[in-house]
């Protein structure tokens, strides 16, 4: 239980600075925490410790300040590598937001101005690391190597689609890259995470479970049982937070009283890390430092990334109605994560904005090639409906496949057959 | 195999009082064991102990299983993890926080990961919390992601039904909730024999599975029950004792109340009756059913559960679809009454053996 004498340490040294009385220590048993009394009664102000600071190194104009520690372990070719992720993502996310307003997908959500926590958290991850994400994680899955013909095949769910074309777009998920499936209601991945890290273990795998989720999914029941599971049960798991101010229309202000999604960490015996989300290189620091500490130590890590959703929440959303244009532009020009990285590696004559035109053209014509060729797939067969309900197809679920077949040799011409295998 | 001994003369429960029987409703007439199914010793045990019998051989055989819930480290309030986490440890048999949405959902990342996950919840009453963990996560995790991950390592065990003074929250019967719910297997023994064979089956399926198990059975029912392991079908209903006239249809602790009117119809009414034990609640089986419905005419299905929307009015609305030709007269559901469990009205509360004698008499007079 060293956490808690940890833990009774940071409280009696604010309580003496404070000058309270403490009277007497109690420890009751070896599975109780250490009590302590005092004579002067007194409401603990949450509002008296100041905001827990982001951890930042790179400047908004790409200098790297404090120590240049970030290169020692950074070679160039992940630095550009990164770089290349956040821009292909950046691009993509352009030609399927319009895409989606053309109808040629039904829905679709962009990661902008979040570029940088995906990239430079995956980059600091062992590959293997098994992911847990929300929905706005989709470089995570690209620094893996998904390539954007899966991620297309999924958005337009044709005979490639990683989900047999079930789900919405967006829904991204991989066993060959550690990425398990995406799905809508927020936050229940949490708790899942937490038991994926207990079973590695027991398995001692020498892996981690990374799981991501924003600040609005961190108001869920779900959010606040796997941080204390995960701190009885000790368990090897990142709480990856992307606090990106709004949870759709919500601003953060409106979804928490206390400082952020980090501090939940100290009333729970959870370590904690905010970091700047718009800066690749402190983000990659924090993983990195991070994934030692769980490993080490089988304890849990809060890592809060200071960010901003520049794009709307969704397709379905238009965020001019909850927010200024001023305040989106401020992130999107003064503040952004691809901005920022470029501008070093530029100082850092790693880059020139010639090759930076050559891999945005690239990037877009990428997206171009893959929409072609996921347009001209066709959907899985009507059939594809029924499996995986089970892991074998119950005799009633034969029964209604049937009954579909039957139905189709009448009506035929009523239903979309030809798009379909 | 050494088992671990009980010698329990009471259970207290977390809320504090003693759920020692007060009076029964039913009479538990033991189940013959199959004696082609195991070769070495058999045990008279009652339902708490063939349960924990049933995750011994488990924890023995799958070094990836782990038993957790609340107060399950100490043996579980109902005594079915009694002397596990002494013979395996800490790390596999565990408390978790209390919280019930947070157990399944690490259970089902557990399951993900690739462990044998058996979860506990302390009673079918408080499973709710975790309802959109099971209903919107573990029940569609391998349709969703295209069969690339599963839960199917997952088993939910629960207490479930009438104690005789539960009241409304230690009495529920939630199955028909889950029978609605496509992905998963709904299991409800009804004896210590049926009980370790099938949460053995829980345990080995490929999908996520809750047992629900009814608690006035963990003492009151004694049998003999295999030490070894073995496994009973999750898809196959039991026909308990074959009959003629009136089909009656029943799970859990109502099979015993259907067995008993059973032999007061023959020898009071002179009718026959046929007594199913549906066993399985999702999937179930349509067969054995619709068979026994087209043989007698005339079903009556029993369930603690309350009316509107219980399991009963699935099996009335598919007999009445499948056999309709064959029906002589209305299907019948006998259960609960639709409001809350309640405390003291509990005798006048349950589908006891008059109410199913009497719907018997009424069937087999229309």
């Amino acid at each position: 239980m060293i956490e808690y004498s940890k833990l009774w340490r940071a409280v009696s040294t604010v309580l003496s600075a404070r000058k309270v009385c403490v009277s007497r220590v109690a420890k009751f048993s070896s599975t109780s925490k250490l009590h302590n009394f005092s004579n002067e009664l007194e409401i603990i102000d949450p509002t008296e410790k100041p905001n827990v600071a982001a951890y930042k190194i790179l400047g908004n104009d790409g200098t790297i300040q404090g120590n240049e520690s970030y290169f020692a372990q950074v070679d160039n070719e992940t630095n550009l590598k990164m770089y290349k992720v956040m821009v292909e993502l950046s691009e993509m996310d352009k030609v399927m937001y319009e895409s989606q307003r053309q109808g040629r997908i039904s829905f679709y959500m962009t990661s902008s101005g979040e570029e940088g926590s995906h990239v430079g958290s995956a980059a600091a991850l062992d590959p293997e690391d098994l992911v847990y994400a929300q929905y706005r994680e989709t470089g995570v899955l690209m620094w893996r190597g998904f390539t954007m013909q899966q991620m297309m095949d999924q958005l337009y769910g044709n005979i490639g689609s990683s989900d047999k074309g079930k789900q919405m777009p967006v829904h991204y998920g991989s066993q060959e890259h550690s990425f398990v499936t995406i799905s809508s209601p927020l936050a229940t991945q949490l708790p899942q995470a937490v038991g994926s890290a207990y079973a590695y273990k027991l398995k001692n795998n020498g892996k981690i479970v990374i799981v991501y989720f924003g600040e609005g999914a961190a108001s869920e029941g779900d959010a606040f049982t796997a941080l204390n599971f995960a701190s009885t049960l000790e368990c090897p798991v990142i709480f990856f937070c992307r606090n990106n101010g709004y949870a759709i229309s919500t601003p953060a202000s409106e979804q928490y009283g206390g400082d952020g999604i980090a501090a939940r960490g100290f009333g729970l015996g959870i370590s904690a890390i905010r970091v700047d989300g718009n800066d690749v290189c402190a983000v990659y620091n924090a993983i990195k430092k991070a994934r030692e500490y769980v490993l080490a130590n089988n304890r849990p890590l809060i890592l809060e990334a200071m960010t901003y959703r520049v794009g709307h929440h969704s397709t379905s959303d238009d965020s001019s109605a909850y927010r200024s244009k001023t305040e989106v532009q401020e992130y999107e020009l003064n503040n952004n994560p691809i901005q920022r990285f470029k501008s070093l590696l530029l100082q850092r004559k790693l880059w020139s904005e010639e090759q930076d035109k050559e891999l945005k053209k690239q990037s877009k014509q990428l997206v171009l090639d893959s929409i072609k060729k996921s347009e001209s797939k066709l959907k899985p067969s009507w059939k594809e409906m029924f499996q995986d309900v089970y892991h074998e197809m119950p005799q009633h679920l034969k029964d209604q496949m049937k009954e579909v077949e039957d139905h189709l040799k009448i009506y035929k011409e009523h239903y979309p057959l030809k798009n379909h295998v | 195999m050494k088992f671990l001994t009980h010698n329990i003369k009471h259970v207290t429960c977390i809320q504090g009082f003693t759920c020692a029987r007060a009076s029964s409703h039913f009479t538990y007439v033991p189940d013959p064991v199959d004696t082609k199914i195991t070769s070495g010793n058999v045990t008279k045990f009652n339902m708490f102990q063939a349960i924990t019998n049933a995750m011994d051989n488990v924890l023995e055989q799958d070094k990836s299983a782990v038993l957790f819930g609340e107060d399950v480290g100490f043996g579980g309030v109902f005594r079915c993890s009694l002397g596990l986490r002494e013979k395996y440890g800490k790390h596999r048999v565990f408390n978790t926080p209390l919280s019930e949405q947070g157990i399944i959902g690490f259970g089902i990342g557990l399951a993900v990961s690739g462990a044998t996950a058996i979860a506990e919840i302390q009673f079918a009453d408080y499973i709710f919390p975790a309802f959109d963990q099971i209903v919107n996560e573990a029940a569609k995790y391998r349709y969703r992601s295209g069969n690339l991950f599963s839960c199917g390592n997952l088993t939910i065990r629960a207490p479930c039904m009438a104690v005789g003074h539960g009241a409304l929250y230690h009495s529920q019967s939630p199955e028909a909730y889950f029978a609605h719910t496509p992905g998963l297997k709904v299991v409800i023994p009804r004896g210590p024999y049926k009980a370790k064979g099938l949460l053995l089956s829980c345990i080995k399926d490929t999908n996520p599975c809750i047992f629900f198990e009814p608690k006035v059975l963990y003492r009151a029912a004694v049998e003999d029950v295999p030490e070894d392991y073995y496994e009973l079908p999750l898809d196959k209903a039991d026909i308990l004792i074959p009959g003629t006239d009136v089909t009656l249809i029943g799970w859990g602790t109502q099979v015993h109340i259907l067995k008993e009117v059973a032999g007061m119809a023959k020898e009071q009414l002179g009718v026959s009756c046929e007594v199913i034990d549906l066993v399985s609640i999702l999937p179930w089986d349509r067969d054995t059913v619709f068979q026994s419905a087209k043989k007698t005419g005339r079903v009556i299905v029993a369930h603690e559960a309350p009316l509107t929307s219980g399991f009963g009015a699935e099996l009335a609305a598919a007999i009445q679809e499948n056999c309709f030709l064959s029906l002589e007269a209305p299907i019948r559901r006998v259960t609960g009454y639709d409001t809350p469990f309640p405390h003291i009205f509990e005798p006048f509360y349950i589908p006891d053996k008059w109410r199913c004698f009497e719907a018997i008499k009424q069937i087999t007079r229309y």
